[in-house]
Formats: C-alpha cells, structure tokens, sequence
C-alpha cells in the first residue's frame, strides 16, 4: 500500500497532466495550426459584389426615362441548406412556385455545394422584406440587392432597349470583363451605351452571422473591398411626352413616326407600333413577357422606324423634282402637258392627278405620276451624259447624297440600309446597254426597286428644312462627363443641290398641305411642307405615307409617319404627323381638331383587309 | 465556542482565485451575449447583468457560510444528503423538462437545479462517512459498498432525470476515496474498463478479442510455470471479452442516439460537420482562430455571431479561446489548476479527516467538471453539458460552486478548533 504522500502526489499529479494536455492541445491549435483561422474567416467573410447603378435616362427636357428599382436576389448555398428545409413554407413567403424552387435548388447543387448561387431572382421590395424576417430559419440562405429597370412614362420601348444577365458567349467575348449575374444592355441605347452605363463593380466583404444574418462590413488589412462605380447618366434627344404621344396615335396601328429636328439630326420621337410597355421587359417575369412578346404576329420587338424598309412612294417625288432642277433639265415654269397617264414604249403608268399642264409645282402639288415619268426620263437621257447609264450613275449620287441605300448610322443596333439599285444591278438583270428610261420608270414615282426606312424619309425632309445638309440622326444629346463621343453627330452631310432649288420644291410642298394632297394636316398657325404618299405594297393594302417639316421658316421639326396598309396618306399619315408638330410646337391640339384627333386616336387600322384599287 | 472575526484565518488566496474566475466568466458572458441595444454591463434584462447579480448573491451566501458554525455541516451532513436525495426525486416526480432532461424546480422566475446542491450533499455524507470512526474503506468491502451507494445513488437519480452530464460529475468523489486509502488496484481496475470500453466502442469486437486473445497466450508462454498467472490471465481474458461484448451491447440499446452521435463523433467515428460534431467543429475553429493572443475582447467572430452554440454557458471557454487566444486559455488553465492545487493544499493541512475529505471531493468535483467542460470545447472529451465551474452563466451553478467552495473555507477557517483525528 502507498504512502498518503504517494496518494496525494498522484492526485497532483493528475491535476497538473490534464491541463497540460489541455495546454498543448491549445497550443496546437492556437499557435501551431493556422487552418483553424482561414475555417473561421470562411464562416464569417462572405464576398459580396456589389453592383454599381445602371445610368439613368433622361428624355431632352430632362425628364427621367429610365430609372433603377431595388430588387432583390435570392441566394443559396446548397450546403448549407438544412435537410428538413420546408418548401411549402418557403413557397408562400417568397410567392413562388415551389417547383421552381425545387429546380433552383437542383441547380444550385449542380453549379455547387459550397458556393452560393442565385435561387430566385428579382423578388420585390416587399416580399423581401417579408423573408428578411424569416430568414434566421432558412440557413444558408441569403438575399442579394440588384436592379431593375423601371420607366415612369411607358413609352419608348424599342429605341431604349432592355438589359438581361450576360451569357457565357458574351462573357467570353468581353475577356471576362463581365461575370456571370452582370447586367448588359441587349438593344437600343441600353445596348449601344452599355460602356458608359454599365459602371463598374464593386466588391465588399460582409461579416454574416451562422444564420446567414449580415452583421457588418468585414475590415482586416487582406481584403480590399472596392467601391462601385456607377455608370454615367445619358440625356436622350427624345422628347418623351412627344414620343408617347406619337404612340398614343399609333395605337391599333402598325407603323412608324419618325421626328428628327432638322438643325441638329437630334431624334425627337421615334415610335413603333405596335410597341409594348417597356416594364415588362425588366424584373421578374421578363421570361415569360419576352416569349409572349416573340410570338405575337404584330411582332411589337421588330424597331420598324430603323428595320422597317418600304418603297418611298410619292413621298420620293419631292427628290425627283429637286434632281430635275439641279441637273437643268426643267426650270421652275417648264411646263409637261398630263394625258392623265404616262405612256411610253408600250407602257402605261396611271395616275390619280387629273390630265393638263403641270410645271414641277403643280406636279408635287397633285402628286402628278406622269410628271415624274416624264421627268426622270428626261433626266436619263440628256445629252451631257455618254448614256443612260451614265446618267442614272448621276441621279443616284444625288439619292446617296440624302442617305438613301445606306444606313445613317443612329445610335442604336439593327438599323438597316434600305436599297438604291445600282447600274451593275440593273446590267445583270437586263444586260449592259439593254435598259432604257422606260425600263426603270417606276423609280421616278418612289417604287420599283427603291427602298427606304422611315428613318431615312425623316432624315431627308430634315435636309430638305435644311435647305441642302443633313445631320446624323441620333438619338443620345448628352452623356455624363465625356463629350467627345458624340462629335461624329456634329459633321455636316452636305447635298450638292443649290438651296435656291430647294426653295422651289418646298414651296410645292407648301402648297401640298394649303391647298393639295394634304389640306387636311393644315395648320392655322403653323406652315408644314410636306408630300403624301400611298405606298404600292406586294403583300397587302397600300401604305399611308406622309413625309414634312415645319415650320417653314426655320423649321424646328422633321417627320416622316408610315402607317401599314392604311390606303391614302392624306387619311392617317398626314394627321397624324400633323398632330405631332402641333403638339411639339404648340403643346396643344387646336379645338377645331379635336374631332380629327379623336378620329386618329380611335382608328384600328391593324386588320384591314386586303384591298387593292 | 470561540467567536472570533470569520475574516480572520480564510484562505485569502483561494478567496482570490474564486474571485478572478467569476469576473472572467461575468467578462467573457457580456462580450459573447452583448447586445447592441443594452450596452451596460449591469442591465438586468441582458445574461450579463443577471451574472452580476448571481456574483453578488453568492459573495452573500458565502459571507453568510462564513458566519456558520462550521460544525453545523458536520453535524448535519447526513441531514443535508438526505434533503438532496428527496429533492432528487421530487424533482423526478414535479420538475420541469429543459432541454430534454428534468432536472429543474421552477419557483415563480426563479429556477433550481437541485443536482447542484446533491454534489454537496454527496461531498458531505461522503466525508461523514469515511472520517465515522471504525469505518475502514482499504479493509472493509461493506464500507466500500456504503461509499459507492453515497455516491451513485444521487448519480442513479440525475441519470433518471437524463442529465448525463451532472451524474459523471460523482465519479469525481472517487478521488477522495483514492486519498482515503481505497484500495488502488480497483480503482485501476475500474479505469482500465473505461479503457477497454473505449477501444471496445472503437474497433471491431472480434479484433478486440483476438487481440486479447494473442495478449493472454504472450503472457502465458511468458508465465507458463506458474500455474496461479495462467489460472489468472484466462479468467482476465474471458472477463474483458464478455465485457467488450456487453459494451457494444450497452451501446446501442442503453445509449440515447444523441448520446450515441456524440460518442462517435468524439471517438472519431463518424465525420458530419453539420450534425453532432458541428458545435465540437465550430468550437475548435473558435478557440484556434484565436490564435496566440486573440482577436481581443468583443471581437470574436465565431461566438458574436453564433456559430458557437451555449457560448456564454457549456461553451464560454470558446469566447475566451478566441478573444484572448493562448495567452487567456493559459490564465483561465492555470487559474484553475492554481485553484485545484490550493485545495489539495488546504485539504492536507486539515488536522481533522472530515475536513481533508470534504476538500478533497470539493477538488474532485472542480476537476471533472473542467475536464469535461474545456476538453468538450477542444474536442477532447464528448460534449456533454456541464457548466465552466465559476464562470458559465448560471445562478444554480455559481450558487453550488461557491457554497462547495466555502464551506471548505470555513472549514479551513476553523481547522485550528478541532482535534486531529
């Protein structure tokens, strides 16, 4: 048997062991293991991107056209999530479906078990902060703040574009300048402007607690966090309460209108009907919008004023008698004598404007299709040109001159060319030599092979306001702290026809609305210049077209409006454009002119049935 | 009898210790529980400022021990032991359940662990018991049987209550017994089962045996000429592998799940860093990203936000392992083993056996209860709940603590007023 000392000192012993042990268990892993600090900072560093404002739009009054709304993101890392995680419970806070999340939940396990990923995206303000009070139950959930577009005024939609998340094809295009969940702008000024309003990202490290709670900003000297930069504010050209004017008109229509004013190329409104509201297109059930949007027949995504390309019609007559001027081949009092048709070689063209005298005013005047016949045939064959082809290579430099066949360049994605035919076209259809004046006649009236956007009939009343030059038709005034950008808009594109010819048509184009096609889109107050158009269509009814500018004396405005399968332009075109400029230049709509306003804004031209005259 | 200033001969150094320990604890509970809305310390509403009070009110209690005739306990010890044991059972039969285990009374707002004040009452008789004159615990096996049924029939009653953890706590009385001349061959005994029990759990059972198997022939080539080793060794061997059957057998049928879980996990068994062993897993990452000398006071990230469970009880050491890194773990450890010592200290000048008993279980009970608690944060011991003595959040535990601590104090105090025994 041991002694009481032994006893004692074995006691002691074994008081003093344990925590030695205990000391060098801690000493290992408190000095020795430096794993155990990288575990802890894993648990409670969570990096979070922060993403930078989207620039705002404002319209050219600086009105606010597009704007950011808080949207909420939920997150979650799989391997967090607890087994018993109640779907059903989960479902009704977040008003989603609980299949969807049961399918986000399988792909988030896909993507990763440990790194979060986005569950639900875009849920509201609201249902946020519904689940924000829930979410102490929801382990390795989190919720993550974005975006997205709003716009007060619901017009707009297809010349402002829409923003969606970036793909794996674009992100590998930009060398990984984006990462996955980034915004970009997909069409319209979002798309085109996308450097300037995109900003730059910023990254933070949030200190989160084991339900996932934040509890802070994380600060230590190893990670840097960077602060957002948001993208630069754009002031538009558009006039956006002119522009949801215009579609409020278009409604029940398809069609563009097309404003530019003339002294800058600034776009004032550029509307497509039919059109959709520009919301739709940002936050949560943008998927389902976009498919329904693709699948209407109206196709309300296609951008007609830029996409849209259609025979110029009538409208081109007003071109026709600027050329004949210019190239000496009719003065202002030339007189041509109607039968009340065109004939030549076996050809008839017929004509809405009665038989007798016209000179090029009254030709532009009644829209005389003989006339313009008679004119580009004169045109073709004039002596000082080794041939007609020589000849129709002169004429279509004068229809380069105003942008046609060409795009113009605007400031926005899809514009498209239209088409001016070329010598070497017409050489390889009839063979060199072999096509005459009479071959091509109908040029002379704006159809045959001739195409232009509505874009492009805008921009060339803006020249024929001008006098003589155009400007670049744009769409962006102003972007926040760079100006160069925009310089190519300031260039000059001259005509080389003299303004005194200019004059003469434009005083026909005067009389057109005093006292010709288009009485009806007179204005007491102001004078428009402009020329109808009834547009000869393969697929349907004829195209209303009416092309202007106003006022006469210093023109502020430039409009081009086609509504599809419409008839006359005298009946829908030409009020319609009327209605805009009194609007631009008056704010207001004449009493008188209501009942004619009515008439337009009640008008469902969407089914007319297929009639030819 | 005397009547001298109470003051006079305490043991100012323990006094210290006990005081250093319960302002740590009371420290550690407002930087894990701080709430942003109660900034002070003293605010009632906060588990702060309520430790507060328990300190307070147990600085009175042991003011008012120390008043007390300490011959009082002596006289009374059985009295005392019998009031626990009621308690014990009363509480079986009235308590409230809290967190799976029925081990509280609840008075109003106030609650009761009465197998607190059973670790005292056990201390107690156990002294009694053994310092009774003609009671011999190396010679008689009737004295031992006495001993065992003082300690394990509180410990039968806490386990009825399923508190695991404060039933182990008794086991600790054993090392008074030790001291007190219980034959040492049985305590080995008894601790080379818990071994065997332990492997047992750990490997294959048919290895364990086979490995017995191999261990009992060495020895008997080594003592084959004697007969009495051979006779010895077999029945040794069939003995342990009955006894390794019968712990995997006790395992899975006595065992809890949960119970079961946390033993595996402990034993390295099984690996699931969001189930059993995740608070054993967070609370070493808490205590080792602390680092050497912490991320200082209220800055500790683990247990501010959570990922540590029952920080500012089970699990206050975790705070401290963190916030003050190895430098705190080593003054907490060294305040408790300077603790530990000072008792063996005080027990061995006690002129009477009662006293040197009573010091020596109030030891034993301080010991486990470290142990386990602290090796549970570094995962060397299975997570079972028991209180940091003196530190934890807890008015049970801190009242419990300090009448153990200073009925030892009084009776130290005293010691020069009895006889030796």
């Amino acid at each position: 048997m041991e002694s009481s000392q032994g006893r004692q000192a074995i006691i002691i012993g074994i008081f003093v062991l344990i925590p030695v042990i205990f000391l060098s268990k801690l000493f290992s892993i408190q000095v020795i293991n430096s794993d155990y600090k990288k575990l802890a900072k894993n648990n409670v560093i969570r990096e979070v991107t922060v993403y930078p404002s989207r620039g705002l739009i404002y319209d050219r009054n600086g009105k606010l056209m597009v704007y950011n709304e808080a949207a909420y993101d939920i997150m979650v890392t799989p391997g967090k999530v607890s087994k018993d995680l109640d779907l059903e419970a989960l479902s009704n806070i977040l008003e989603v479906e609980k299949e969807e999340i049961e399918k986000g939940l399988q792909k988030a396990k896909r993507y990763s078990r440990y790194k979060p990923s986005v569950l639900i995206k875009q849920i509201s303000a609201r249902t946020y902060a519904n689940f924000q009070e829930h979410l102490h139950k929801y382990s390795g959930f989190y919720v993550r703040k974005r975006t997205v577009r709003r716009y007060p005024i619901e017009a707009g939609s297809n010349l402002l574009g829409y923003i969606g998340e970036v793909n794996d094809r674009q992100i590998k295009a930009s060398n990984k300048y984006y990462q996955p969940g980034d915004y970009i702008g997909i069409t319209g000024i979002e798309n085109e402007y996308e450097t300037f309003l995109r900003g730059k990202r910023g990254k933070k490290y949030l200190m989160v607690d084991v339900h996932g709670r934040e509890q802070g900003v994380f600060e230590d000297d190893g990670e840097e966090s960077k602060i957002p930069i948001g993208g630069k504010n754009i002031t538009s050209t558009i006039d956006i309460l002119l522009q949801e004017y215009g579609e409020t008109l278009m409604q029940n229509k398809k069609g563009s209108i097309v404003a530019i004013e003339p002294s800058t190329g600034e776009i004032l409104a550029l509307v497509s009907s039919p059109s959709y509201d520009p919301n739709i297109l940002s936050g949560r059930d943008k998927g389902d919008h976009y498919k329904a949007l693709i699948q209407d027949t109206l196709i309300p995504l296609y951008n007609r004023p830029i996409m849209a390309q259609y025979s110029p019609g009538s409208v081109f007559k007003t071109v026709m008698g600027l050329i004949g001027l210019e190239e000496g081949v009719i003065t202002q009092n030339s007189i041509y004598y109607s039968k009340g048709a065109y004939y030549t070689s076996g050809l008839r063209v017929g004509d809405h404007a009665p038989a007798g005298n016209y000179n090029v005013s009254r030709a532009i005047q009644l829209s005389s299709n003989a006339y313009f016949c008679y004119l580009l045939d004169k045109i073709l064959n004039q002596k000082k040109y080794e041939s007609v082809e020589s000849a129709f290579e002169k004429w279509k430099t004068y229809l380069d001159q105003f942008g046609m066949g060409q795009k113009l360049g605007i400031d926005i994605p899809n514009e498209v060319k239209g088409l001016t035919p070329t010598t070497e076209y017409y050489n390889k259809v009839y063979g060199k030599g072999a096509w005459k004046a009479p071959t091509i006649i109908s040029l002379s009236i704006g159809q045959g092979e001739l195409l232009t956007t509505p874009l492009q009939i805008a921009n060339m009343m803006a020249a024929f306001a001008n006098r003589g030059y155009f400007k670049t038709p744009h769409l962006v005034k102003n972007i926040e702290d760079n100006d160069s950008i925009l310089s190519q808009f300031r260039q000059t594109h001259s005509i080389d026809i003299q303004s005194k010819n200019f004059d003469i048509v434009i005083d026909a184009m005067e009389e057109v609305v005093e006292r010709g096609t288009a009485r009806i889109a007179r204005l007491d107050s102001i004078k428009i210049c402009g020329k109808t158009g009834t547009v000869e269509n393969p697929h349907g009814a004829d195209h209303s077209v009416f092309a202007c500018f106003a006022p006469k004396e210093n023109p502020q405005i430039a409009i081009a409006v086609i509504v599809e399968n419409a008839g006359y332009g005298a009946t829908w075109a030409a009020p319609i454009a009327s209605f805009m400029i009194e609007k631009y230049l008056t704010n207001k709509i004449t009493r008188r002119r209501k009942w004619l306003e009515d008439r337009v804004l009640n008008a469902n031209l969407l089914n007319v049935a297929y009639e030819k005259e | 009898m005397r009547r001298s200033n109470p003051f006079k001969e305490i043991d100012w150094i323990t006094v210290l210790i006990y005081l250093m320990l319960a302002v740590t604890g009371w420290l550690t509970i407002y930087s894990a529980a701080y709430s942003e809305d109660y900034p002070s310390i003293f605010e009632y509403s906060q588990s702060y400022g309520k430790q507060f009070i328990w300190i307070v009110i147990s600085l009175l209690i042991a003011t008012g021990i120390l008043f007390i005739d300490s011959k009082l306990y002596i006289t009374f010890s059985y009295l005392i032991y019998g009031i626990s044991i009621g308690l014990l059972i009363l509480v079986l039969l009235i308590g409230k359940k809290v967190a799976g285990s029925t081990s509280w009374f609840e008075l109003g707002p106030i609650r009761i662990q009465p197998s607190e004040f059973a670790k005292f009452g056990a201390t107690l008789a156990l002294a009694k018991f053994i310092s009774t004159f003609n009671v011999n615990i190396a010679k008689s096996l009737k004295d031992r049987l006495i001993v065992l049924a003082i300690i394990f029939t509180p410990t039968a009653l806490i386990i009825l209550q399923g508190d695991t953890g404060s039933a182990l706590v008794f086991t600790a009385l054993m090392i008074a017994a030790y001291r007190e001349a219980w034959p040492a061959y049985q305590l080995a005994l008894a601790l080379a089962i818990a071994i065997i029990s332990v492997i047992a759990l750990l490997v294959d059972k048919f290895i364990l045996i086979g490995s017995l198997f191999a261990l009992t022939a060495i020895f008997i080539y080594y003592l084959r000429k004697n007969k009495q080793a051979i006779y010895f060794a077999v029945i040794g061997f069939i003995v342990a592998s009955a006894f390794a059957f019968s712990i995997d057998y006790a395992f899975n049928n006595v065992l809890k799940p949960y119970q079961r879980e946390r033993v595996n996990v402990l034993l390295g068994k099984k690996v699931d860093p969001y189930g059993a062993a995740y608070n054993v897993n967070q609370s070493k990452i808490a205590i080792g990203s602390g680092g050497f000398s912490g991320k200082g006071f209220m800055n500790g990230t683990q247990t501010k936000f959570n990922f540590v469970p029952e920080q500012s009880t089970d699990f206050i050491f975790c705070t401290i392992g963190e916030e003050q890194g190895f430098i705190g773990s080593l003054f907490v450890l060294g305040l408790f083993t300077a603790l530990l010592l000072r008792i063996v200290f005080i027990a061995e000048r006690q002129r009477q056996q009662y006293s040197r008993i009573y010091a020596y279980g109030v030891a034993g009970i301080i010991f486990i209860h470290i142990t386990i608690n602290i090796g549970m944060t570094i995962g060397l011991a299975p997570v079972i709940g028991i209180p940091c003595p003196l530190m934890s959040y807890g008015g049970s535990s801190m009242f419990g603590f300090t009448i153990l601590l200073f009925i030892l104090l009084k009776l130290d105090a005293d010691r020069k007023e009895f006889l030796a025994s």
